[in-house]
């Protein structure tokens, strides 16, 4: 995993609210056996129209989104399967973090480990960042917070443990592969064996 | 010791290293479900590491997903009816099993199936366990009073290295339902009224446990129906307390403990459900004694109603923008909407009591000529005794459609889908822009409810339908 400080960027403002994995990524893609390339499904029935030609009014078409990498979502973003493909493609599309009201709980943890910056907000910076889509926020992971181009600054929630990872580029496999004697413990110990 | 919740429980028999506030708790999983579609690149990690499976005896495989609903005898048949990508990925599965040394209940096994199905009715899942699978339906295990839970790949990974998972433990919320289920009213109704009233986002952070006297009332089947869903309310998890009901499904499966090891294990289960002055981070009570068949009206399954009621009025731009998808208009009824395709399968809802449900309204009946009915039992087991005892010919004498094991219409990703602009009665768990198909709409509903629309050719209330 990339190492992740600093998000500094235009916001792209996607405001509907509950927006699925199975948006962010048409199952029809999950037949890969790679997490390379997904950019190109990102969204794909709201990109795309049947003849494949991009959709000119979708906001991630619009010159206005180009090189966007942070994306202001409505509430509940990333509700729905556990296809870790969603951040995979978001991540190869360009964009690095999330902003939104609610995050649904598989999502989270799969950009987590990917490096994609979840960022709860409360509603009012919501309500702002959905009115006033292209400015330039940054997101500073080692403080957890947002900063806006006002000069405001609102924090985020992240623990400690995933924002050691962010900022490290420390995937959680090699940590959990130095807990190997505890587990092997645990495993002889156990009152019963599955 | 305080009182513990049934979550509470089964999490703290699990854990390895407990958490802190620097780094979540090590959580040993007791059960790793596997399928072809959230499993390659986890493989793909574990050989680029040179990392091998710590427990390939705790981990079972099944192929599902991508798997075509038409019969595969070899996996030259795959080439034939599968698009390349979906054959290729079901081949690196097979071949990630054999190379692993991990059970895979494939083609030619008697125990393939829907991963959800088949864990159960192997007896593999067992109350107590901590069970995950790179699949959010894994929710659906809880039934048992295990603590079930969906992951992503790079956790799918974590769990094929290591055994474990880094988890923070989340909040619980019991949902209390009360009353005895009407008639033509199911386990499908039950869950989806609970979505509709907490919202697809209210189980966040949540692991819910259902209690209830009505939960005490249902059997198995029920229960899974109802515990599946847990996610579309966003939850990690849904759990049921095991009581006499599970103990007697569990009894005598393939892998379900046997002589003495069973004595214990059910003195062992005995001891799981939340203590009578158990806390809960939040509890929600639901009464059900005048519930009616539900069906969603939108795009995600908290936009739902009874199938009595009219499609409700909201200004929300999220809300007239799923409607404007369903080509539905607020204020007019469900009931009569026309319907071209009719899906009775799923993780959710294609066991034998679904399939005896839907059986039970087109028993003498026809299914609409303008309707295309797929029934897809969730399992090889399922579907063999569904057709030992006579019911893939009553489907079919109906004008349904018999087809073998899988996810099937669920998620359009083998073969099976609704076309563009089609309506969609389903008994699937996901009413998502495009989830069965590109364009297609769908709509949430029991088997009752979806056989009755097949035969009504428009969307229909089984109740008049039901046999006496």
């Amino acid at each position: 995993m990339e190492k992740t400080d600093i998000v500094r960027s235009r916001t792209v403002v996607m405001p509907g609210t509950d927006i699925d994995t199975d948006q962010i990524v048409p199952a029809r893609f999950l037949t890969t056996t790679t997490r390379k390339g997904l950019g190109k499904a990102l969204f794909a029935d709201w990109r795309y129209d049947k003849d494949g030609k991009p959709r000119p009014d979708f906001i991630l078409n619009t010159p206005a989104a180009a090189g966007c990498q942070v994306l202001v979502a409505g509430n509940n973003f990333g509700c729905g399967s556990s296809r870790e493909h969603a951040p995979w493609a978001l991540i190869d599309f360009g964009i690095q973090a999330v902003i939104s009201t609610g995050i649904a709980d598989i999502f989270r943890s799969n950009s987590l480990k990917n490096g994609l910056v979840p960022v709860i907000v409360d509603q009012a910076t919501h309500g702002w960042l959905l009115t006033n889509p292209g400015v330039e926020v940054t997101i500073d992971v080692a403080s957890c917070e947002l900063r806006l181009p006002d000069g405001r600054s609102v924090n985020f929630p992240l623990d400690g443990f995933s924002k050691y990872c962010l900022l490290n580029g420390v995937d959680q496999l090699g940590y959990l592969l130095h807990q190997s004697d505890a587990i092997t413990r645990f495993e002889s110990e156990r009152a019963w064996k599955p | 010791m305080s009182a513990r919740s049934l979550f509470q429980k089964v999490w703290d028999d699990h854990v390895v290293v407990p958490e802190s506030a620097d780094a979540p708790a090590v959580l040993y999983i007791d059960l790793h479900l596997t399928h072809e579609v959230t499993t390659p690149e986890a493989f793909n990690v574990l050989r680029s590491r040179g990392l091998s499976i710590r427990r390939p005896d705790l981990t079972v495989a099944t192929l599902d997903h991508s798997t075509p609903t038409v019969p595969i005898t070899t996996l030259k048949d795959l080439d034939v009816v599968s698009e390349p990508a979906a054959a290729a990925q079901i081949r690196t599965m097979i071949e990630n099993c054999e190379k692993n040394g991990i059970r895979m209940y494939g083609y030619g096994s008697d125990s393939r199936g829907i991963v959800h199905v088949i864990g159960p009715e192997l007896g593999a899942t067992q109350p107590g366990k901590t069970i995950v699978c790179g699949d959010s339906h894994t929710s659906t295990h809880g039934a048992f009073g295990a603590l079930g839970f969906g992951i992503g790949t790079t956790e799918v990974g974590h769990v094929l290295a290591t055994q474990c998972l880094l988890q923070r433990r989340p909040k619980t919320l019991a949902i209390n339902v009360e009353g005895q289920l009407p008639r033509g009213v199911t386990a499908k109704d039950v869950i989806l009224a609970i979505i509709g009233k907490i919202g697809v986002g209210g189980g966040t952070g949540s692991v819910i446990e259902y209690r209830g006297s009505t939960i005490r009332g249902l059997d198995m089947e029920q229960r899974m129906t109802i515990c599946n869903m847990s996610i579309e309310a966003g939850a990690r998890a849904g759990m049921i307390a095991p009581d006499d009901t599970t103990i007697q499904y569990l009894n005598g499966r393939p892998l379900a403990p046997r002589g003495a090891a069973w004595d214990a294990a059910v003195a062992r289960w005995r001891g799981l459900p939340s203590d009578a002055d158990a806390r809960f981070d939040r509890e929600v009570s639901i009464d059900i004694s005048q519930l009616v068949p539900m069906v969603t009206f939108g795009t995600n399954p908290g936009m739902v109603v009874p199938v009595t009621d009219a499609v409700p009025v909201s200004d929300d731009a999220s809300f007239r923008k799923a409607l404007a998808y369903m080509k539905v208009e607020a204020g007019k009824p469900m009931l009569g909407m026309p319907v071209d395709v009719v899906f009775v399968g799923s993780c959710t809802n294609s066991r034998m009591s679904d399939l005896y449900a839907a059986a039970s309204i087109l028993r003498g009946r026809k299914v609409a000529k303008s309707v295309r009915m797929l029934v897809v039992p969730g399992s090889v087991q399922v579907q063999r005794q569904a057709e030992a005892e006579g019911l893939d010919k009553l489907f079919r004498e109906a004008g349904a459609e018999w087809r073998e094991a899988g996810c099937s219409m669920c998620l359009g990703m083998n073969g099976d889908i609704a076309l563009p602009g089609q309506l969609c009665v389903s008994t699937s768990n996901r009413n998502f822009e495009g989830r069965q198909g590109i364009g297609a709409r769908s709509v949430l509903a029991s088997p009752l409810t979806a056989a009755a629309s097949a035969v009504a050719g428009v969307i229909a209330d089984p109740r008049p339908l039901l046999p006496n």
